[in-house]
């Protein structure tokens, strides 16, 4: 064999390709703790963010049950004054415009729902209480604080005992303590997310004093930065995958755990806080998140870094 | 490939120094052309490995132009640099081979990064381990590797992408005589296909075997230029590159 056929024609390409990035580096493992860090924050973030969800559904499945409620009581002291002015109010209130039911609570529902405070061994005594007569009105629209108002004034001169209030208005602190909750899920969720991203930094900026004289030969080799990026990148794939896989697992073994204790309540505000298909779908979408945002971030430093050195 | 006579490197006053240290390159002005066979002499500290370090890109000038391959390599961009890079063989005094490789993955290693498939490796670089005499140490990390033959395959490394310019550090200091003259047959054979060499050493036998050769002297920190051949080369005309190998035969 002589020299040119040694040499033969091969020539690398002087503007470059993309290399087998494979072999450039050894597998630039960030750390081995750095898929269970991964795994935690991923689990977290599940969590926080089923709760969230969980949250916007009992606030949602509450709001559209009582959006366009009303509640008319009557207070007197007096069964026989506070079932006139009931009766009174009631047929008004039937054929005001807007008003698409009108029912009277019966009194085995008020007995019902003093129950829990008042046993059931009440007896005659409770015709004794002055419970108020209660009305329970769908509006086919919002109670806004103008309807109320309009339909306190139709009702003034035949039961001027009566107290119209909008049912949400009940459970306004409800619905602020749960958007505050929902806040609070989003600003863990955020958290968990930064902590991915300093996780992921401090393990390539490791990898990269690891294998600097490495990345030294294969750029005096004409190696690009994005070529060894590729390389760290896709160790951040992998770790970030397989903590993913193991986050998402235990996340969503703690939420199923955690809905069956709460479904065993019975309360009807938690029944509306159940998760739906789109709300799966999401929290299946957090691992893939995490993944791209352990890619981003370990491309982003190792390019950082890499512009420091010639 | 470049023009015959169209400088492919070129020097003019530059000086080095590493941070606040007196300079240890001063007012080196020098032109090197393609195909040509260039020695680097100098006593130990004289600023071969600095000046070699400027030639591959390794290191910024302190001041002082460089031009290379028609191109000002002092505010090249760092996304040209690659490229740039990618022309040049370089033979690392340290050998500089990825531990984690086996020889015939260092010696695949400039193919793969300049996006060689693997299809079209495979039988350049396992004809270029068989030259250096490495066939059967081919799967062998660096690490088992004796000096030479570690020595061997970082010059198999820098060869094997038919560079533009090969620059090579004391490239024959770790090898027996034998091994010496075959690696210089190496470097004449790649010089002979247009690629210019430059090699530093000590050994002036080594500087003997290739007459043609143009001598580069650095004496603490300055090129000596004595004949004038480095800035006023005796021409060379386009036949006297890629002529055939008078009868150099490889094994």
């Amino acid at each position: 064999m002589n020299a040119s056929a040694l040499f033969g024609s091969l020539k690398g390409s002087p503007d470059g390709g993309s290399g087998g990035d494979g072999t450039l580096l050894p597998d630039p493992r960030m750390g081995s703790p750095m898929p269970w860090v991964i795994a935690i924050v991923i689990a977290l973030t599940v969590i926080a963010a089923a709760s969230g969800l969980a949250l916007r559904n009992a606030a949602t499945r509450a709001d559209a049950d009582l959006v366009g409620g009303v509640t008319v009581q009557i207070v007197s002291a007096a069964p026989a004054d506070r079932n006139h002015q009931a009766d009174a109010a009631l047929a008004v209130l039937a054929h005001a415009p807007g008003v698409i039911e009108a029912r009277r609570v019966a009194q085995s529902e008020l007995e019902a729902l003093l129950e829990p405070w008042l046993g059931t061994r009440l007896g005659d005594t409770v015709d004794d209480l002055p419970i108020p007569a209660l009305i329970d009105l769908r509006l086919d629209g919002p109670a806004t604080p103008a309807r109320v108002a309009g339909l306190r004034a139709q009702i003034a001169s035949v039961a001027p005992a009566a107290r119209v209030d909008a049912q949400s208005g009940w459970l306004a602190p409800v619905f602020r303590a749960i958007s505050t909750l929902q806040w609070l899920a989003g600003g863990l969720i955020a958290l968990l997310a930064m902590a991915t991203i300093a996780a992921v930094v401090l393990s390539a900026r490791n990898a990269l004093v690891t294998h600097r004289q490495t990345i030294e030969i294969v750029h005096m080799l004409g190696g690009t930065d994005a070529q060894i990026a590729r390389v760290f990148q896709r160790t951040a794939a992998m770790d970030s995958a397989l903590g993913g896989l193991l986050g998402l697992i235990t996340g969503t073994i703690a939420i199923v755990v955690l809905g069956r204790q709460f479904s065993a309540l019975g309360s009807g505000m938690v029944a509306g806080a159940a998760l739906g298909l789109t709300d799966w779908l999401a929290i299946v979408m957090i691992p893939l998140a995490g993944v791209a945002l352990a890619v981003l971030t370990a491309r982003l430093t190792v390019l950082s870094a890499l512009r420091r050195m010639l | 490939m470049s023009e015959p006579d169209a400088e492919i490197v070129q020097f003019d006053n530059v000086g080095l120094r590493y941070g606040t240290e007196k300079e240890v390159l001063t007012d080196i002005s020098f032109t090197l052309y393609p195909g040509r066979f260039y020695f680097l002499t100098g006593a130990s500290g004289a600023g071969k490995t600095s000046l070699l370090k400027l030639l591959y890109l390794a290191q910024r000038p302190s001041r002082g132009l460089i031009r290379m391959f028609g191109t000002d390599a002092i505010t090249l961009s760092r996304e040209r640099l690659p490229g740039f890079r990618r022309r040049l063989g370089v033979v690392f005094q340290d050998f500089r081979l990825v531990q984690h490789l086996s020889a015939f993955d260092n010696v695949a290693l400039p193919l793969r990064v300049a996006g060689v498939s693997e299809r079209e490796i495979l039988k350049p670089v396992t004809e270029m381990i068989d030259w250096v005499g490495l066939s059967d140490r081919s799967h062998a990390r660096p690490a088992t590797l004796s000096g030479g033959e570690q020595q061997r395959v970082a010059i198999a490394r820098a060869v094997i992408a038919r560079p533009d310019m090969l620059v090579a550090d004391e490239p024959t200091g770790n090898v027996d005589p034998d091994m010496a003259m075959k690696l210089l047959q190496l470097f004449e054979s790649l010089n002979r296909l247009g690629t210019t060499v430059v090699v530093a050493t000590h050994d002036v036998h080594l500087i003997r075997k290739v007459p043609e050769s143009l001598i580069m002297r650095l004496d603490k920190g300055r090129l000596s230029d004595p004949t004038g051949a480095l800035r006023y080369p005796p021409r060379r005309t386009s036949s006297d590159i890629d002529r055939p190998p008078l009868g150099f035969v490889l094994p």
